[in-house]
């Protein structure tokens, strides 16, 4: 097992690259992820990994990839991808019918599913001569090589794939699943710390946010919560992981329910857009009841 | 609720029937597609088969197409679990009537999603 000072010391490096928190407790994940990179560094144990790190910055950055990688699925936990379908993506054709085009955000994207799920139901939903762009953005540039690459073992493509939409979109490609050039085309992908200052991007009609705020401390959170209220369009929506919440964290927003799911959108957006000029209030209130 | 679990293999009919049974199902097993067949002609409708592709005396696709050409069973879920992993093979089982296809080997997870997708199962949500 590692070695408490190997796990300090990972964990800080986690917090100090990345601002995500490695509390005590998660030492077999630390072990389980580092262990085949330690052996493919002819290291015997972790522990002797976590010290080549002091001085590699190649394996440093080896290991906050391994590190930052979760597990996901297809279409994960359903619920959000209806809430796309069915609430989402409505008002935005309306509204968007002048450009006839969609920008999508897909933060901490990990390995694609989540861009390519998108990409399958706005194949299916948008109407003809409409496009659309995911931005599929991570921490991991291996990550990235995995989403540009858009190939798939067996075993992931068993997580939550619906057969048909996998017979339609995907070639065999030896062992492994390859996604169709047409839904390829639709996804942009570019390295990004959440917790860094944002790079240049475009402003977004939707953005998913999932399972990654709870990744970081508060004051992280906060800061990242209301830089990306700098990149969404003020009728755009926000959607975070079904344990993530904006309440008490950043009163730019505000929730809508749309079945399972809490859509989360600019507080400017529950103002009718022709309204008078807004007066001039005082800071809005924090939410209450939570 | 109720799952046929249709696979010439024991350990694999066990482990399916792990993962099924901790969804609440209840479970009755068939070592190959005609056992399977005899079980529904003896009057259990199940809610879903997990269906094997290759068994001696009838295969699974075989199974598929003899379930689906009977209206006594046409709300019966149908999903293959199988090695066949061609996509030629998927597009086959699926003209033929099934509903959902998984390859092995799989994960828990894998079934679990699948049956969630098709509506048999719902996963808690946190508030």
């Amino acid at each position: 097992m590692i070695s408490p000072t190997s796990f300090a010391y990972v964990a800080d490096l986690l917090r100090r690259e990345t601002a995500m928190l490695c509390e005590p407790g998660k030492e077999y994940l630390v072990e389980a992820r580092l262990l085949p990179l330690a052996r493919s560094a002819g290291q015997p144990d972790v522990d002797g990994y976590v010290a080549l790190l002091g001085r590699d910055p190649s394996e440093r950055a080896k290991a906050i990839d391994a590190l930052t990688i979760n597990e996901t699925s297809w279409f994960r936990d359903l619920a959000p991808y209806q809430a796309f379908t069915e609430a989402m993506l409505p008002p935005l054709l309306e509204a968007r019918a002048h450009v006839k085009h969609l920008e999508i955000w897909s933060a901490a994207c990990s390995s694609g599913q989540e861009a390519y799920s998108l990409t399958m139901l706005l194949k299916e939903n948008l109407p003809p001569g409409w496009t659309a762009r995911i931005h599929a953005t991570d921490v991991s540039t291996t990550m990235l090589e995995r989403v540009r690459a858009g190939r798939y073992s067996q075993v992931e493509m068993n997580r939550g794939m619906p057969a048909q939409r996998l017979v339609t979109w995907f070639t065999r490609a030896g062992n492994e699943w390859e996604v169709s050039p047409e839904l390829r085309s639709m996804v942009t992908t570019q390295h990004l710390n959440l917790a860094a200052p944002f790079p240049p991007m475009p402003v977004f009609d939707i953005v998913f946010l999932r399972n990654v705020l709870i990744y970081f401390d508060l004051d992280t959170k906060r800061d990242i919560l209301r830089r990306v209220s700098t990149r969404i369009s003020p009728d755009g929506f926000l959607l975070l992981g079904s344990s993530e919440t904006t309440l008490d964290l950043d009163d730019a927003w505000t929730r809508e329910a749309a079945g399972r799911v809490w859509m989360h959108r600019p507080r400017t957006a529950a103002r009718p857009a022709a309204a008078a000029p807004a007066p001039i209030t005082a800071p809005a209130l924090s939410q209450t009841g939570a | 609720m109720h799952a046929l679990i249709i696979d010439d293999s024991k350990t694999m009919r066990s482990i399916l029937r792990r993962i099924v049974t901790e969804l609440g199902f209840e479970t009755t097993e068939a070592g190959n597609g005609q056992e399977a067949l005899d079980v529904l002609e003896a009057g259990l409708v199940p809610d879903i088969c997990l269906i094997d592709w290759n068994m001696p005396l009838m295969d699974g696709y075989t199974f598929v197409t003899r379930v689906r050409a009977d209206d006594r069973w046409r709300n019966v879920t149908l999903m293959m679990v199988t090695t066949e992993s061609e996509h030629g093979q998927i597009v086959r089982a699926l003209a033929a009537g099934a509903h959902e296809y998984v390859i092995k080997p799989f994960t828990p997870d894998a079934i679990i999603e699948k049956m969630e997708l098709l509506g048999l199962f719902a996963q808690e949500v946190p508030a």
